[in-house]
């Protein structure tokens, strides 16, 4: 604008012509020019600013989401928490049966009244104890802790007794066990019915 | 003035090697013969400007430092090279690991690689600890160097990842139930572990949001315990994850002893 009351004199020769022609004529058409519109208003602006960090930032928090959900497979090649172990007169009275237990890690010991699955991992640090006929205990390789065949810890540093699995009946009259209820005996809770098939 | 030294064939070959284009491209500054000129060649390189130009006489002396920052990133270097070799045969599967580690030391040349990987990473964690305990000795801790003894801990606390994350490769049994040990606890995060102090909080009624299957013990094995998912992950940690994450702290903790005036002062 401060060129205004220059560009009503002739362009004086040796300016630059391109900026400084068209101007006098513009003046000249329209006395009152409109300011050319904005592109974007002030307000539509000051809206764009905060709408657009939240659209940015909550893309940036979806994709951290998803990146760590990735870290989640939802297909396990693992052996299923629960498993038929077949009918019960596949088992003897009075033996530790260790035919599930490289499979599935799990005990399944027979008495005479009834089944419980023993989940095969020490209850000290995690590793899997191994079931000694002879001497008629479970016994970890790890740190040496014992088991009685009940389950109930007698030595070494596991600081309780080995967890029993839900042992039920299927429909088709199969032994089963699941892996993802257990039984902990200091909570008092191997007296559940779950915990123990009668035979 | 004096006299210039007699041109003989080699001075000659030199004068015309260093006034290359070549060589100049290279080299920014004349021969460090002078102070300006030296400090011109540490800061004019990648690798030398992370280090400080000049350092005090003290801090050159083996018994203020006992080298053993130096030490530990030598074997980190040592740690990366024969890393790298072993990479070209392990295969971090439950049907291979066990046995490429076999023929690592029975069947491919120069077998004492794996046993030089495993000693500089045995080496590695000892002298870190040194390193540590001379910092804190010297007082090297202390402002301004508070910053710089954080980046430290991060450094050590990655030394012994990438001994945990190594120790399962083998896949022996001590490996195995060595991470499964260790692994278990991560059970017991707060929060994030299925066993930890806080997890039961997180559910919705009756569904807990963080169970064995979901919980960062989990995450960190891939799966319910130490198997093929644990090995593969293990392996990426051990091999890229973690290196990369330490290579930059590295990077910031040594040029960080340059900005807070070069190696401390005897106290």
């Amino acid at each position: 604008m401060a060129d205004e009351k220059d560009s009503a004199q002739p362009p004086v020769q040796g300016t630059p012509p391109a900026a400084a022609a068209p101007a006098p004529a513009a003046t000249a058409a329209a006395p009152a020019p409109a300011a050319p519109a904005p592109e974007m208003s002030r307000r539509l602006f000051m809206w764009s600013l905060p709408v657009g960090w939240a659209a940015f930032s909550a893309a940036s928090a979806a994709a951290l989401v998803a990146t760590g959900r990735s870290l989640f497979p939802n297909v396990l090649f693992e052996p299923p928490q629960s498993f038929k172990a077949g009918f019960p007169s596949e088992y003897n009275a009075g033996e530790v049966d260790v035919r599930w237990k490289d499979a599935f890690g799990v005990w399944i010991v027979r008495e005479n009244e009834g089944f419980y699955a023993l989940l095969a991992t020490c209850t000290h640090l995690g590793c899997s104890p191994n079931w000694l006929a002879t001497e008629n205990k479970f016994k970890c390789p790890c740190h040496g802790s014992g088991f009685y065949r009940t389950g109930i810890n007698f030595e070494g540093p596991a600081p309780r007794p080995l967890e029993r699995a839900r042992i039920v009946l299927a429909d088709d009259g199969q032994i089963l066990v699941d892996k993802s209820v257990k039984f902990q005996q200091e909570k008092g809770e191997w007296t559940n019915p779950e915990a123990y098939l009668k035979a | 003035m004096a006299t210039k030294p007699a041109e003989t064939l080699l001075s000659r070959t030199w004068d015309y090697i260093t006034e290359t284009q070549i060589w100049r491209s290279i080299f920014r500054h004349g021969m460090p013969s002078n102070s300006r000129n030296r400090a011109l060649a540490v800061m004019s390189n990648v690798f030398l400007h992370l280090h400080p130009v000049k350092i005090r006489k003290s801090g050159v002396r083996l018994k203020f430092t006992w080298c053993m920052g130096g030490l530990t990133f030598f074997l980190f270097l040592v740690e990366t090279f024969t890393g790298l070799l072993l990479m070209f045969y392990y295969r971090p599967t439950v049907a291979f690991a066990y046995m490429d580690i076999i023929d690592l030391a029975e069947q491919v040349p120069l077998g004492i690689m794996r046993e030089i990987h495993r000693w500089g990473a045995h080496a590695m964690v000892i002298t870190v600890w040194l390193h540590m305990f001379r910092v804190f000795m010297t007082g090297s801790y202390k402002p301004p160097r508070e910053f710089n003894w954080n980046v430290g801990v991060i450094l050590l606390v990655l030394t012994l990842l990438l001994s945990f994350t190594g120790y399962l490769l083998p896949w022996d049994q001590l490996a195995i139930w060595a991470i499964t040990v260790g692994s278990n606890m991560a059970r017991a995060t707060p929060l994030l572990g299925h066993e930890g102090p806080g997890a039961q909080l997180l559910a919705l009624g009756d569904v807990k949001m963080v169970h064995a299957g979901s919980d960062a013990r989990f995450a960190l094995l891939g799966g319910r315990f130490v198997g093929e998912g644990a090995l593969l992950r293990f392996y990426v940690l051990h091999c890229v994850g973690i290196p990369l994450v330490a290579g930059i702290l590295m990077a910031v903790h040594f040029w960080r002893v340059r900005k807070d005036g070069g190696i401390s002062g005897p106290m």
